[in-house]
């Protein structure tokens, strides 16, 4: 029958809707809105219904590898004081595809050898591809994927360079974001202190 | 071992053309280097005794400072296997080669785009015009003496990003605060612009002729750049006899971004996110069809629990992109937006997946030489089963039902925009187009790279040519991924991901390689050439969308105008592809 | 809805809170505005497939009001320019803008749009689409995912909050000067330049500028 194909293909369209309001009905008793099991049902192979994320009063939660903007790391020590991670070694400024990064490392006035920490550090957000290069090849753990996807700005040419200010965020956050690459650069680091320490002593000893 | 696909077979053309052909000796290099008055008579020996009907790719190569261009073909046979090479070597002062358009006219644009970038004249060929740039601009970009305005240093890492890095916009160091530049003695006010009359003279040329008894006045409409048909911004340029059309010119290159000029100055591994936004939709795809390329050169085998999960990667894009080659196609048919809802709907959560494996959920940036970027975090693989094995079945059975037996999808599709089997293959399409018109020709069974050989799948067929078997093509692919997946999951190894160390700044070897994949679009091919150092010398990439336009104009002329937007969405391009 | 728009400092009893607001023709003018922004569809790029997942259906933008992309400028309120600028595109992009009626807004939706991106030393980019017509909201990212997008999209809102009848360009007398497109020459032709291009390519000519990293481009 003429038409048969069209009328079987709005049924599964009314069936679509129908079960938008059978599924909130399902739900009754629990919350299918902002609420982390929601989204998470809503993003799930059973999803059926309302599919939406309501954003802003609901986000999808970013899943750890997640990458946007980078951003520098600096540890806190006991008495407050802020240690870049960074060593300035620009190693992300060579990998980065578009060349975004830019390093200034100085000299130590008396004695002449490199600061092991980054003068001026810039990226240029209106160039960075988001590839996640810089943190994969990074040596020391000190710049890694942000989250923050919320950066939308009014006037670029003031904002979109980010500065070593801008662009540094406490080990804590980095904890809190992306705990299992934090366990992995923390396992590193503390197998290279071993590593050192391991060799010191038997540099000590003289000449036996 | 890393496999050559070129010249395996002992195909003894050399005898034919004692004087004008010989090997490519260079190290590394491989091919025929044919003398540039026989070629015409080479290709056709090589098409019609030989049997390589089917012309893959052309491409340019600048080999300043020595004074030589050179010319490279890559020819396959559709009955599969290994392919051919040959090259032709010019001068660099005003180069002229043959054209091959009239034996293989799925030359015609890339010839185009030669001429565009490089300078290199096609004799024969029937409408010699730019093709990305536009006419006028002043130069052939790709030429190795040709710098941009923004030109810094030849290769990529610059020097003044570290230790000095102060930082500054490239547009403060350009008297007029953006990348232009003017030739010397350029005056705007006496200059006219040139404009279209090329493009028009040529449509003009090459239309359906009128009826020489009944005077009608033919109407020139330009379909594009900005359009609802949501490919991208690409322009037709239709000239129309009431609806039917009779004559089609594409215009491209307005997403032209240079992709390969930076792909030259970037080092091997930087180009790799630079890959994932040629076909933007189907990035996996892209980085696997370079990672093999250079995996090539480097002779590196990646372990085999990479293999697997690049080949999940792979056939999970080509989910992806079927689903939106299907929701778009039917938005163009006139069914706004529902189908293609329900098809982004299933697509988000593939892109949760590659968001979770990867970081991002479109430029995934995942592949390297010899393995993968990172391995799957915890769940994913349970999440991909449970797509696969439940939801994504149900919902093509879905598809079938409210799409497949639909009046106005079978009455406007089926009969239209046909492509025989012939010129298929003479136009050189691939993919989903070639196997709609009766071609079973797919690479990964005509010439298996990764490990494809191990798995049980069908290549699907269908006879007519129109819009509907591609359209029913697509929706076999899906299903065959499907199952693809299904095996990998289950026989998927623990083991490490990568051979070797990881490394940022990968030296080469010297060398030319010619790497392919059956992408969802059709053939992705990557040819890079390498002089040993951390940077390529030439980077170029075949298409799959844009030798597929060259299709368009002969399977929508006598179609109607509203029927050239849904041949141009069976066609299925991506800009970002075509335009490089 | 009666409590975002009631000016602070005016008590309304509670019984009548949903029913009656005390507020200011501005805040009224600007409510209904910023609700029923219709983006044009216009999409160049990468960026362009996240902005049509922005309007299917996980994070749909018709909550918002944008209920319609409409393909057509002369119906459309803002332009999201989603995607590389490049130098052949730029006339038409500056032609679509000038057809759009006032009030219209220009978001630059990801890194190409704002400042050229990853491409920005391709010889066929321009360097961000600010360079020609003036940008509202600018998003980075490469490409912003759904959720950067509708962030952006709500940081415009909140600048439409900010306008005032009595100062908003569209109502004061004189008229609103269209942009001049750009023309295709050897390179892109800002008309606004000319003067300058034919000073600048004059004194090359003459050998008294220093001769730029561009050897072999001739006309």
């Amino acid at each position: 029958m003429l038409g048969f194909g069209i009328v079987k293909g709005m049924w599964v369209t009314f069936k679509h809707f129908i079960w938008t309001y059978l599924d909130d009905l399902r739900w009754i008793g629990r919350k299918r809105y902002n609420a982390p099991e929601g989204i998470a049902y809503r993003s799930s192979k059973d999803a059926r219904g309302i599919f939406t994320i309501q954003y802003p009063e609901e986000k999808l939660p970013t899943p750890e590898e997640f990458r946007f903007i980078p951003f520098l790391i600096y540890d806190e020590t006991e008495t407050g004081e802020k240690v870049d991670r960074c060593t300035s070694c620009g190693i992300c400024a060579k990998v980065c595809p578009p060349q975004c990064i830019w390093i200034v490392r100085t000299n130590d006035p008396v004695t002449g050898r490199p600061v092991p920490a980054p003068a001026e550090f810039y990226i240029d957000v209106d160039i960075c591809m988001n590839c996640g290069m810089c943190a994969e090849y990074c040596p020391f753990d000190a710049i890694q994927m942000d989250h923050d996807y919320e950066i939308a700005s009014y006037d670029r040419f003031r904002t979109s360079i980010y500065d070593k200010a801008r662009l540094s965020k406490p080990a804590s956050y980095y904890r809190s974001i992306r705990p299992l690459t934090y366990a992995r650069g923390e396992a590193a680091r503390a197998e290279k202190e071993a590593a050192k320490a391991a060799k010191k002593p038997a540099a000590e000893v003289p000449g036996s | 071992m890393a496999e050559q696909t070129i010249l395996q077979e002992p195909v003894d053309i050399a005898a034919h053309f004692p004087e004008s052909v010989n090997q490519d000796t260079r190290s590394g290099f491989h091919g025929w280097v044919v003398r540039t008055g026989d070629l015409v008579q080479f290709a056709t020996t090589l098409r019609d005794e030989f049997g390589y009907d089917y012309l893959s790719s052309v491409t340019g190569v600048d080999n300043y400072p020595q004074d030589q261009m050179e010319v490279i073909y890559h020819a396959y046979k559709t009955s599969g296997g290994p392919g051919v090479e040959f090259k032709v070597q010019v001068g660099r002062e005003d180069p002229v080669v043959p054209s091959l358009v009239s034996l293989y006219p799925g030359a015609e644009f890339q010839e185009r785009e030669i001429w565009d970038l490089f300078g290199i004249r096609f004799e024969g060929h029937p409408d010699l015009r730019r093709i990305l740039m536009w006419e006028g601009f002043a130069g052939h970009p790709l030429r190795k003496d040709w710098k941009e305005p923004y030109f810094e240093e030849e290769l990529k890492p610059f020097k003044s990003r570290w230790p000095d890095g102060h930082v500054v916009r490239a547009e403060e160091k350009n008297p007029f605060q953006d990348n232009l530049e003017y030739p010397p003695g350029f005056d705007p006010d006496e200059w006219t612009p040139q404009a279209e009359e090329a493009l028009y003279k040529g449509l003009s040329q090459s239309r359906i002729p009128p009826d020489p008894e009944l005077k009608t006045d033919t109407l020139i409409v330009n379909l594009g750049p900005q359009h609802p048909s949501t490919h991208g911004v690409f322009r037709m340029a239709v000239a129309l006899d009431g609806e039917t059309v009779v004559g089609l010119k594409p215009v491209m290159g307005y997403m032209h971004r240079n992709h390969e000029k930076i792909g030259e100055r970037n080092t091997f591994l930087g180009n790799m996110p630079f890959t994932d936004r040629l076909d933007y939709i189907t990035s996996m795809s892209n980085n696997f069809a370079y990672a093999i390329t250079i995996e090539k050169l480097l002779n590196v085998k990646p372990p085999e629990r990479t293999e697997y999960i690049r080949v999940i990667m792979a056939e999970l894009t080509r989910i992806n992109s079927h689903l939106v080659a299907i929701g778009f196609l039917l938005n163009d048919l006139g069914a706004f937006f529902t189908p293609a809802l329900y098809g982004l709907a299933e697509r988000e959560l593939i892109l949760d997946i590659f968001e979770a494996t990867s970081g991002s959920r479109m430029m995934c940036n995942y592949f390297r030489f010899g393995g993968l970027a990172r391995d799957l975090p915890d769940g994913v693989l349970q999440k991909i089963k449970d797509l696969v094995y439940e939801r994504l079945p149900r919902k093509v059975e879905e598809f079938n039902t409210y799409l497949v037996n639909n009046e106005i999808v079978r009455t406007r599709c089926q009969g239209v925009g046909v492509l025989t089997r012939e010129q298929a293959i003479a136009y050189s399409t691939a993919g989903p187009i070639l196997r709609a018109s009766g071609v079973a020709y797919d690479v990964r069974r005509a010439e298996p790279y990764s490990i494809y050989d191990r798995f049980d799948f069908d290549i699907p067929v269908r006879q007519n040519g129109d819009i509907f078997d591609r359209f029913l093509v697509r929706m076999d692919e899906i299903v065959q991924s499907i199952r693809i997946i299904q095996q990998a999951v289950q026989d998927i190894p623990e083991g490490p991901i990568m051979t070797g160390k990881s490394q940022y700044s990968v030296r080469v070897p010297a060398g030319e390689s010619y790497g392919r994949v059956e992408g969802p679009k059709g053939e992705l091919g990557f040819y890079v050439i390498s002089t040993g150092k951390t940077n390529p010398w030439r980077y170029h990439v075949r298409a799959p969308s844009f030798i597929n336009l060259t299709s368009l104009a002969p399977m929508s002329l006598g179609n109607k105008v509203a029927d050239v937007v849904v041949i141009l969405g069976s066609v299925d391009i991506v800009l970002g592809e075509v335009d490089r | 809805m009666a409590n975002e728009l009631t000016t602070p400092g005016y008590d309304i009893p509670r019984e009548i809170e949903h029913q009656v607001t005390i507020t200011r023709l501005d805040q009224i003018y600007n409510w209904s505005r910023k609700n029923s922004l219709w983006p044009m569809m216009f999409g160049l790029a990468c960026c362009a497939i996240e902005m049509i997942c922005t309007a299917a259906s996980r994070f749909d933008f018709s909550r918002f009001g944008m209920e319609v992309m409409r393909p057509s400028p002369r119906q459309a309120d803002v332009m999201i320019v989603s995607g590389t600028v490049t130098k052949k595109m730029i006339p038409q992009i500056v032609r679509l803008y000038n057809q759009m009626p006032e009030p219209k807004y220009v978001i630059a939706m990801g890194a190409c749009a704002s400042g050229g991106g990853p491409f920005k030393e391709g010889y066929n980019v321009v360097s961000g689409v600010d360079k020609f017509i003036p940008v509202d909201v600018y998003i980075p990212g490469c490409p912003p995912t759904p959720q950067a997008l509708l962030n952006g999209l709500i940081a415009l809102q909140k600048k439409i909050d900010t306008q005032s009848l009595s100062t908003v360009p569209w109502y004061r007398k004189g008229e609103i000067e269209p942009v001049p497109v750009p023309v295709l020459g050897p390179d892109l032709i800002d008309l606004r330049k000319s003067v300058q291009i034919k000073e600048y390519s004059a004194q090359r000519a003459a050998g008294l500028q220093d001769q730029p990293a561009v050897e072999g481009q001739q006309i």
